[in-house]
């Protein structure tokens, strides 16, 4: 694989943190080139000037560090366009100055917390990706209440939803639940009907965001300026 | 007054602007703020059909006369709720200041109601100038800005003892509703300013009001049906979600209005039409015409009757406005009137299909 496809390759690892996507799935990078002395240059775009400078600023800076750690990469230059935040956040990716470092008096944290409640998020809203075949199958909260994780069928689904997991140190191996409650705890078939609707309700939520996202930023750049896969 | 198949509905739009993004009023200095602001707007309305598209220039700025045949002449609309928004760093006299709205109110007092705002980091003074308000407008309802900066302040919860102080004195003075933006904004940068959990714990301790979560907390909107399940006197405020999603991306549209009349019911939502991201004729005229998809994907849903689309147009929101619906368009709705929560949905054993 060339330099550039594997820069690509790195930016699929950076995720929208609210709408849990690729930012290359998104359509949010502009443009992705790699000169020959070995500096990346990664442009980022989203739906709107106001989009949240604290998600924002994650994207460009997740971005900065998946592209500088790849070998042959001399140096990383990401920055985000056309937004109301442009030159704060991208001088501070660029310093490695962090949120606070960046924003000084107007932000009072980093953003770990505001990312982890977005995965949380997001680990719910898989435990509806994963289930709903089942539902759909025909098997009754009895049963799912009692599946765990080895005896699923290995879908791409399954496996963002352990990764989700992982991160928030919940339970994700072979011998954990299916349908776990934010602790982690293994949800009753009493609990799943009920426990499944809230698992839909925060999928719908998420997706909805996105294809509001995506609506805007068809909108702000129609189609024929991305930069494509490499 | 709308009249489909023989079926008239009374529209009332609960969130409505009468905005100045014109050339002419963007702050020196902060132009691409002001530009910025407008274009996000109108990026928004381009999600509406085609053909109800406006040129850009004729979005930035409306005039009284362009109010009236959208929303009155041609829009359906029977009575409109006002919420202003001021954004003076940006726009010299304000982007949609009451000022502005009651240009319209000499007019179309009768079927305008401007809804009156309050801050609890203004103390005292703001108390003050909420009583002279109230007296003077008769306020049945305010619009908040939870996450909006003063000073040094980040942004406040409607838990915070100050903010009680200021929702007990709107409740002596007449005021029903509290209509709480949770919703995009800018800053503070660090917080998520679409939590929703301060409007939980107001909802339980002030009974006798209302609280519309505007745009239904999108894009949280699983966190605001998991608060409202649980508060009988929350509501649903659609403003940006039959706009934005009805026709752009109608079966999520189908999703949301699905969960929402599960979770929230259909006596708890609020037809809002946002003139003029959007005008509302087209909003109006297509939910009318909508209905819950026939696949396989949507069986869980309930249909909209009739009766549903007429309370979440306009017979909700005059009832939580007292505003007078003449007596062949009325049907019962039980919106303002206190409930107890669903407990099979709290408690987590509802019995819903899995």
């Amino acid at each position: 694989m060339n330099l550039r496809a594997r820069v690509w390759d790195a930016l699929t690892t950076v995720l929208d943190p609210e709408l849990d996507e690729p930012i290359t799935d998104l359509d949010f990078v502009e443009s992705c080139t790699v000169a020959d002395d070995g500096v990346a240059t990664v442009v980022l775009r989203l739906p709107t000037f106001f989009c949240a400078p604290n998600f924002s600023f994650l994207m460009v800076a997740d971005a900065y560090d998946a592209v500088s750690a790849l070998d042959g990469v001399t140096r990383a230059d990401v920055s985000l366009a056309d937004h109301h935040a442009a030159a704060e956040i991208n001088g501070g990716v660029a310093a490695q100055a962090g949120f606070v470092g960046t924003f000084g008096d107007e932000a009072v944290a980093e953003l770990d917390e505001l990312r982890a409640q977005f995965f949380r998020k997001a680990a719910l809203a898989g435990q509806d990706r994963v289930a709903r075949p089942l539902v759909d199958a025909g098997i009754g909260p009895e049963e799912l209440a009692g599946m765990s994780l080895g005896e699923l069928l290995d879908t791409p689904e399954l496996a963002r939803m352990r990764k989700r997991r992982a991160a928030l140190g919940l339970p994700h191996g072979d011998d954990a639940p299916l349908l776990i409650d934010g602790d982690g705890r293994r949800i009753t078939s009493e609990q799943v009907p009920l426990h499944l609707r809230r698992a839909r309700l925060q999928r719908i939520g998420i997706e909805t965001n996105g294809e509001y996202c995506k609506s805007l930023l068809q909108t702000r750049y129609p189609a024929g300026a991305a930069a494509g896969r490499g | 007054m709308y009249e489909k198949d023989g079926e008239k509905y009374f529209i009332v739009d609960s969130h409505s602007h009468f905005w100045d993004a014109s050339r002419e009023n963007w702050k020196p200095g902060a132009e691409q703020f002001a530009k910025g602001w407008i274009d996000c707007f109108y990026g928004y309305h381009q999600l509406g059909p085609p053909e109800t598209h406006w040129d850009y220039e004729h979005y930035l700025k409306v005039s009284p006369e362009d109010f009236e045949k959208d929303m009155f002449q041609e829009g359906h609309v029977d009575y409109a709720i006002f919420q202003s928004t001021y954004l003076k760093e940006w726009y010299t006299t304000g982007f949609n200041t009451a000022d502005q709205n009651a240009q319209l109110l000499e007019k179309w007092g009768d079927r305008l109601i401007v809804n009156g705002r309050f801050d609890p980091r203004e103390g005292d003074e703001g108390l003050k100038q909420l009583e002279a308000d109230c007296a003077k407008y008769h306020h049945k309802g305010v619009k908040l800005y939870t996450a909006e900066w003063n000073g040094d302040s980040r942004g406040y919860k409607l838990t915070d003892p100050e903010a009680y102080r200021f929702l007990q004195a709107a409740q002596d003075l007449g005021i029903k509703n509290i209509h709480v933006h949770k919703g995009p904004t800018i800053w503070p940068l660090d917080k998520d300013a679409f939590d929703v959990a301060d409007v939980d714990h107001a909802a339980t301790d002030f009974q006798g009001l209302n609280f519309i979560v505007e745009h239904v907390g999108l894009p949280r909107i699983e966190d605001f049906c998991f608060m409202a399940v649980q508060e009988p006197n929350v509501y649903a405020g659609l403003s940006v979600v039959i706009g934005g999603l009805m026709h752009a991306r109608p079966k999520f549209f189908a999703k949301v209005i699905g969960e929402l009349m599960f979770w929230v019911g259909e006596d708890k939502m609020l037809f809002g039409g946002d003139y003029n991201i959007w005008v509302p004729k087209w909003q109006v005229e297509g939910f009318v015409d909508w209905q819950m998809p026939d696949d396989e994907a949507f069986t869980d849903y309930a249909k909209l009757t009739t009766t549903t689309k007429k309370k979440i147009l306009g017979l909700n929101a005059a009832k939580l406005y007292d505003i007078p619906v003449p007596a062949e368009l009325q049907l019962p709705t039980t919106a303002d009137e206190s409930m107890q929560p669903g407990e099979e949905l709290v408690d987590n054993t509802a019995g819903a299909q899995a």
